[in-house]
This record gives structure tokens, sequence and C-alpha cells, in this order.
């Protein structure tokens, strides 16, 4: 291959490339707070402060782009906080509605913001996002991850996701744990945000609405959220999904976005109903097959 | 004032009717199915069709949309609900299940009729108006509260009066005690949904015909509204459900009059968040299906 | 006393499940709470660890009140408990397990393991080397490293005394921890329980074995219908009339 050809193949792809990291962050996002047990479906308005705050700044401020990203990752924790206080008291559905319920009042507020042009949103942000600096971003995510798991903390969050009441009686103080995650996933989604905003080049409310979050819970899920990269691997998988869809439907005809649409939802069920931990389980469900096949020889 | 009231028991009698089909499953099975938004939309489409391409005349497509949402929600329990039932995570996984169950099923309107908005043929719809003292009120509008007060007070019916009703009341107090009974609670399970969804798609022709207006998309905003009522009524309450849903169309009309149009959509979520930390059970408890 | 619950109350609904229960649990006491099923043993544990708050009456630690504070503050002073219907972490090692209920003792700071700082991975080794150690003291160092929910039955209940264990609390509830074990093992238990007691931790035991309870136990408080209707040593209590009654009555309704 030409360097040349590798260089079309790049401009191509390299969106792409950007959307699976962005989307990888906002897997994270949604499987931190799940990662005790918890549902929030608010992601998508803490990605919306993010994109905001740092578009703001980054029109009306000098300072560097590394603080106002800095910013964004902060400000959605700190919402998060007093939104948390109440709200993680209530438990399975009931805290998936009453961040649904946070998400939208959010997002209504940004379409009614004049300050931010309403509706429209922020266009012509300036482009600051480089790919490297997303895929930094969701490597520390993972980073922070990863450490979390088998540390104190890590057993407590899983304690809390299996039995919260018995967690508490062990002495693990549930409601502040599940309060550092939300903030936690919080801030992974206000870097996304941010990131987002200034590699699209506009901050629009319509991006952030309920479907963006039901997208990102459903890269965590296909993923699976038992291990903390599978909602990484889910992201990308599903994002990449379409640019191959887009070349399948150019041969047979069929419109891109239904056949897109379609994909994504029978994706979905086949993994929530065969697969329930998520594509990221496949390698290991291989070699236990194989495994049981070879000694089933052997014996 | 009185044209505004008459707007918003309208309205709200559609959301009334939405939800109280939403509700009725989370009241048996405490889950929440998202794929409720997508058998209102299909059926929007189906009396579409009945009426647009087959020349149904209107009181004769909706009867037909309606059992068709029925037998829609029972393949959605068949589908995305059954399979797992008795899992630990079913909460979280029946929601999933049911969003992309909505999902594929929204991927195939569009396929076939195209992302835009549909409407329904001249004629098809009701446009002469009376005057009741200084409120105009259309025909449709008459006709589309009266049928969503008679389909509640059938719904009431079925659950107070008939055998199905006191099974469906019975699985929803424990499935445990009922299976003992011996009550085949699949099948219970199964009816709830062809009711409810049933009452959805009821909601979806009615909502269609109310704004003349189908489109793919058209589930959504409802679906969230719907939440918002159920939340407000106490979840699993049928007379809440009710309440709310009129009480939710009202709010929107005066919020629409007096705050301004943008604020609309923000009236239902403040109140849903409002709701959840300041009184979770909603305005009638929470178990109030078992008093239906 | 360290442990003291006065005229402690609570009801479900009309039924009041534990009635104005008062008993006393010193240190390094084995105390034993028996009554016939439905007396309110369980109910009057969950009181104590906070999983439910008592309607009145109070429960004192070493001189404090610790009715209605949350549960995991009154495991942080000190008592923690196992479950007549086993609550391991399914998907946790037995190892892992006890770990989470090491949670109280341990003391390292996240942002240490962050930084790969070598104190960090000190800690951990310790507080593993520690589970082990609580793991092989219940006859589990085999099976350390299954998964709960692949254990026997009475090996859960052995991991979950483990987990109780692990946090070194002054007061543990053991809700019938023999229960599904057989005869050899329920001697092992016999003696841990005398093991940790002698280590100056004390032990509220519900029981449903009584050759156990009396051969364990210090003192004994016998519960009938959320009421106490007998305390003291084995001996007293056993020859008490209204116990027998209760026994009886009981064994014959049923
Ligand atoms: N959460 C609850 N809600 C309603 N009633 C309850 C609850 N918990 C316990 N009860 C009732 O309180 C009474 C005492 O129950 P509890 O479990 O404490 O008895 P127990 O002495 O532990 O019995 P067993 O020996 O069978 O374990 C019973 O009648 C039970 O039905
Ligand atoms: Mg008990």
């Amino acid at each position: 291959m030409t360097s040349s050809s590798l260089q079309d193949l790049w401009l191509t792809y390299q969106s792409t490339v950007a959307f699976i990291g962005l989307n990888g962050l906002l897997a994270l996002s949604v499987y931190t707070t799940l990662s005790c047990g918890q549902l929030s479906l608010a992601q998508a308005a803490f990605m919306a402060i993010g994109a905001y705050v740092s578009a703001i700044l980054t029109f009306h401020s000098g300072a560097p782009f590394a603080v106002n990203l800095a910013v964004a990752t902060l400000l959605p924790a700190l919402v998060s906080v007093p939104l948390g206080l109440p709200v993680l008291r209530l438990k399975g559905v009931f805290l998936a509605i009453a961040t649904i319920g946070f998400g939208e009042v959010v997002r209504i507020f940004f379409v009614n913001l004049d300050y931010t042009n309403g509706a429209l949103g922020l266009t012509a942000v300036p482009q600051r996002t480089s790919i490297w600096m997303i895929y930094a971003a969701l490597g520390t995510a993972l980073f922070v991850l990863w450490r979390i798991r088998g540390s104190r903390a890590g057993y407590a969050l899983e304690a809390i996701r299996e039995d919260e009441p018995a967690a508490r009686t062990m002495g693990i103080d549930a409601a502040r744990y599940k309060l550092a995650m939300l903030a936690l996933g919080a801030a992974f989604a206000g870097l996304a945000g941010a990131l987002e905003a200034h590699y699209t080049y506009m901050v629009s409310p319509s991006t952030y609405s309920f479907t963006r979050v039901v997208d990102m819970l459903v890269y965590a899920v296909v993923g699976g959220t038992s291990v903390f990269y599978g909602p990484v691997v889910g992201a990308a998988f599903l994002t990449a999904l379409p640019e191959v869809l887009r070349e399948i439907s150019a041969r047979v005809g069929l419109a891109p976005g239904p056949l897109r649409l379609f994909v994504n939802g029978a994706v979905l069920l086949a993994v929530i109903l065969f697969l329930p931990e998520g594509i990221s389980s496949l390698p290991r469900r291989i070699r236990d097959r194989l495994r049981a096949r070879r000694e089933a020889h052997a014996a | 004032m009185g044209q505004q009231i008459v707007n918003g028991l309208f309205l709200g009698s559609i959301y009334a009717l939405f939800a109280l089909g939403y509700t009725l499953v989370f009241g048996v099975l405490d889950i929440l199915n998202l794929a409720h938004q997508a058998v209102f939309m299909v059926c929007a489409y189906a009396a579409l069709v009945l009426v647009g391409h087959l020349h149904l005349p209107m009181f004769a497509a909706f009867p037909v949309a309606v059992l068709l949402g029925g037998f829609l929600g029972m393949a959605v329990d068949r589908i995305a609900f059954r399979p797992l039932r008795g899992r630990s995570d079913s909460n979280i996984a029946g929601l999933i299940s049911s969003i992309a169950l909505a999902t594929i099923l929204e991927a195939a309107v569009v396929q076939v009729f195209g992302p835009d908005v549909e409407r329904f043929p001249f004629g098809a719809v009701p446009t002469r108006s009376l005057k009741i003292g200084g409120a105009v009120v259309s025909e449709l509008q008459i006709v589309i509260i009266a049928i969503a007060i008679a389909m509640l007070l059938g719904l009431t019916w079925l659950l107070r009066r008939t055998r199905l009703g006191r099974r469906i009341r019975a699985v929803a107090e424990s499935p445990k005690a009922a299976r003992v009974l011996g009550v085949d609670v699949d099948r219970i399970i199964s009816a709830s949904f062809f009711v409810s969804s049933a009452l959805g798609a009821a909601a979806g022709v009615l909502f269609g015909l109310a704004f003349n207006n189908v489109s793919p998309d058209m589930g959504r905003s409802v679906e969230l509204k719907g939440l918002a009522v159920i939340v407000l009524g106490g979840m699993g309450s049928m007379p809440g459900a009710a309440l709310a849903g009129v009480a939710l169309g009202l709010l929107e009309v005066f919020t629409v009059a007096w705050v301004g149009s943008s604020y609309r959509d923000a009236v239902a979520f403040g109140v849903l968040f409002l709701v959840l930390v300041l009184r979770p059970r909603g305005l009638l408890g929470s178990a109030a299906l078992r008093e239906a | 006393m360290l442990l003291s619950l006065q005229g402690v109350r609570r009801t479900f609904g009309g039924l009041a499940a534990v009635d104005g229960a008062s008993l006393a649990v010193g240190t390094g006491e084995v105390h034993g709470l028996i009554g016939p099923n439905g007396a309110g043993k369980t109910t009057l544990l969950n009181l104590v660890s906070g999983l439910i708050p008592p309607t009145s009456g109070a429960i004192v630690l070493d001189g404090e009140r610790i009715d209605g504070l949350a549960s995991h503050v009154i495991a942080a002073r000190g008592i923690t408990r196992t479950y007549q219907n086993i609550r391991l972490f399914s998907a946790l090692t037995a190892a892992d397990n006890v770990l989470v209920g090491a949670h109280l003792k341990r003391n390292a700071p996240l942002w240490r393991r962050m930084a790969f700082l070598p104190s960090a991975a000190a800690e951990e080794r310790a507080a593993r080397a520690a589970a082990l150690a609580l793991l092989a003291r219940v006859g589990m160092s085999e099976r350390a490293f299954e998964r709960a929910s692949n254990l026997s039955y009475g090996e859960q209940r052995r991991v979950e005394i483990a987990r109780a264990l692990a946090s070194s609390p002054r007061v543990m509830l053991l809700d019938e921890p023999t229960a599904g074990m057989n005869p050899g093992e329920v001697t092992a238990i016999a003696d841990l329980i005398r093991g940790v007691a002698r280590a100056g931790h004390s032990v509220l035991l519900v029981e449903h074995n009584v050759k156990l309870v009396m051969a364990v136990c210090d003192r004994i408080t016998v519960l009938d219908f959320g009421k106490v209707i007998a305390d003291g040593t084995p001996a007293e209590v056993g020859r008490d009339p209204a116990v027998i009654a209760a026994y009886l009555g009981g064994e014959a309704a049923a």
C-alpha cells in the first residue's frame, strides 16, 4: 500500500476513530455509575454542561484548552453532587427515571438559554481537539477504573452492586461510594462533551437528548459491564458498524439510516438475550467452550 | 380560560391513555416497557394505511389498529421480556431489550414509510367545530375525549369485574402466590401486555389524528411524558395515571398560555423530578393497582 | 455491659415482631438467643445491626445509643453479623468476600494505588494474607479461591463467619450459623465460637440447635412472640417451665 493511499484511508476514517474514542469515554461514564448497581441516565446532561462551559470559555476567555477541559471535567462532577444526594436514595427504575427527568430539564434549559443561542446552539466552535487528546482522555479513564478494581474501594463497589444492605452491615458507606461514582461518571461525560464540541465545531442541545444516553447505555451493555473495558469494546463495535453497513446497504440497495437502526436494535437484543455479559466476554466463552471440548475428548 | 381547559383535557386524555398502558405493565411486572412508544407509533401508521390506502372509514380502522396494538404487545412480551424473567438483572435487562425492540420497529417504519411526517387524507378527520360557552371545541376533540373516557371506564370494569382482571391484580400483588393458586402467570402477563398495548395503540391513533401528524419518532416525546405521568400518578396506579395524565395536559396548556411554548416540556420533567425527590410514591401511593 | 437492649419494640403493620425485648451481652460472652419459629430472633438481629430501625426502645453499645444509626455506622462501632439466608457476594471468591469484610480495618488511600506506591502493594498483600488466615481459621483454606456461589451450604456459612470476623468486631451476631451443616461441621463451629469469645469478642448467637446453644453459651435469652420469656444460664433456662411450654407448644403445633 502506498503512503498516499494510507493517507486517504486515514482521511476517510479519522472521524470514525475519533468517535470511537468519544463514545468509549461516554460508555465508561454510564458504566462508572453502573459499577455500583446504579443506572443513571443523566449522562447526556453532564455532557452538555461540559460542552457548553468549555465552548463558552473558548469564546470568551483566553484560557488554554487544557484549563477549559479541566473545568468541563470538574463542573459536571460538582453538579452531580446536589443531584445525587436526593436522587441516589431511589432504587432501580426510579433512579433511571429521575435522572431522565433531570437530563431533559437540563436540555430544555439550554434550548431556552438565549446566551447560547437557544435551540440552535453554539456554532463555529474552534477546533481544538486532536485525536490523541481523545485517546489520552479515554486512556486516563480506563486507567482510573482499572486501578479502582481490586482496591479497597473496588471491593466496596462490587459489594454494593451485589447486595447493598449486606455491604452496609460490613461498614461500607454505600451512599458515599454511589455519590463518588456518580461524580466520576459525570466528570467523564463532561470531558467527552468538551472534547466533542471542539472536534465537531458545535454545541447544540439536540445532541444531548435522551436518545444519546440510550446510545451510551447500549454501548456499555453490548460491550459488557462485568469488566471495566467492556463498554469501550461495545462503543468501538457499534461506532464502526455503520461504516461497514454503509458499504453493505449501498450494495443491496437499502437506505443506510434504517438499516443501521435495525442492526443496532438487533445486535442489542441478541446480546441481552444470549450474551448477558456482552461481547467482551466472547473470547472467554469461546475459550471455556474449547477447554470443555478438549476435556471431553481426553476423558 | 375555558378554551385552555378544553385543550388541556383533550391533550391530557391522550397522555392518560398512553400512560395507563404503561403503568399497567409496570404494576404487573415492576418493569418499564420502553417499547410502548413504538407500539403507539406503529399503530398510528397502521391506522394511516387502513384509512389512506385501504380506504376504510376511521371508525372501522380504529378498532383494527387497537387490536393490532394488542397483539404487538404480546409479541413484545414474548421476545423482550419472557426470556429474561427470573434473571437477577431482569430490571435493567428488560429496559434494554425493550429499547432494542423499539429501535427495530422504528427502523422498519422508516424503511417502509421514510423518515418524514405523514398525514391522514383530507376528510378522514372531522373538521367541524362547535362553540360551548366561550370555547371553540372541535368535533374531533369531543370524540377523542369521549373515546378516552370510554376506554378508561372499560379498563376499570375489566380490572374490577372480570375474572381476567382479578387474575391480573393477583399477579400484580404476588406472582408467586398467584402461581400457587393455580393462575397461569405467563398467560396473565401476556394478557396484560395485550391490554396495555391496545391502550397505547389507541393513544397513538388518536395522537396522530389530533395533530394530523404521524412520524417515526412521534413516540419519543410521548414516552418521556408518559414516564412523568406514571411517576406523578404513582407507579402502577391506574387511577393515578389517568388523573396525572389529565393534570399534565392541563399544566402544559397553561404553561404555554402563561409562560411560553418553549417551556412546555420543562413542566413535565420538572414535575417528574420533584415528585421523585419529594414524594416518590406519587400522588396515589405505589400499589394502587390492587385497588383499581 | 457491652451491648444492651432496653424495651426494644418493632412492629410490622399491626404485628409486633419484637415486643419490648431487653437483654444484655457482656464482653467476651457468648449469648444465646433462642425461640420458636417466628419468635422475632432475626428481627432482633436486624434491629441491632441497623438494617431496620426499632419502633421504640433503646439499643446501647458500650454506653452509647446506637438505635436509629445507619447500619454502616453501627458496623464501624464494632457490630457485624451473618445472615440466616446466607448473603455472600456470590460473584466474588471466598477470599474476596472476606476482603470486603475487612473494609473497616483497611486503610489504603486510593491515590497510592493509582501511583503504584509500594506501600499500597504491601497493604494489599497484608490484607490478603489476613483474609486467608481467617479462612484457615474457619477451615476454608482449600476453597479460598472458589466463587462463593460454587460453595456448599456449610462452606458458605463458614465464609460468612470469616467475613464477619474480618473487621475484628466487638460484637458478632450469628443468625443460625449451623443450619444445614453436618455434625462434624457443627462441632468445628462450636469450637470456633468459643475461640472467638476467648479472644475477647462477644457473640450473640441465634440457633435452633439446642445442644449447641447449651454447650457454647454463657447465657441464654428466650424469645416467644417477640417477648422475652426467660433469661439466664443454660442450666436455668433448661429448667424453666415457660421455656419448656413454649417449645413443646411450638413443636405440637408444627
Ligand atoms: N420485613 C417484615 N415485614 C413484615 N413482617 C415481618 C418482617 N420481618 C419479619 N416479619 C414477621 O415478624 C415475625 C418474626 O420473624 P423473624 O424472622 O424475626 O422470626 P425468627 O425468630 O427469626 O424465626 P425463624 O426461627 O423462623 O428464623 C414473623 O411473624 C415474621 O413474619
Ligand atoms: Mg430467623
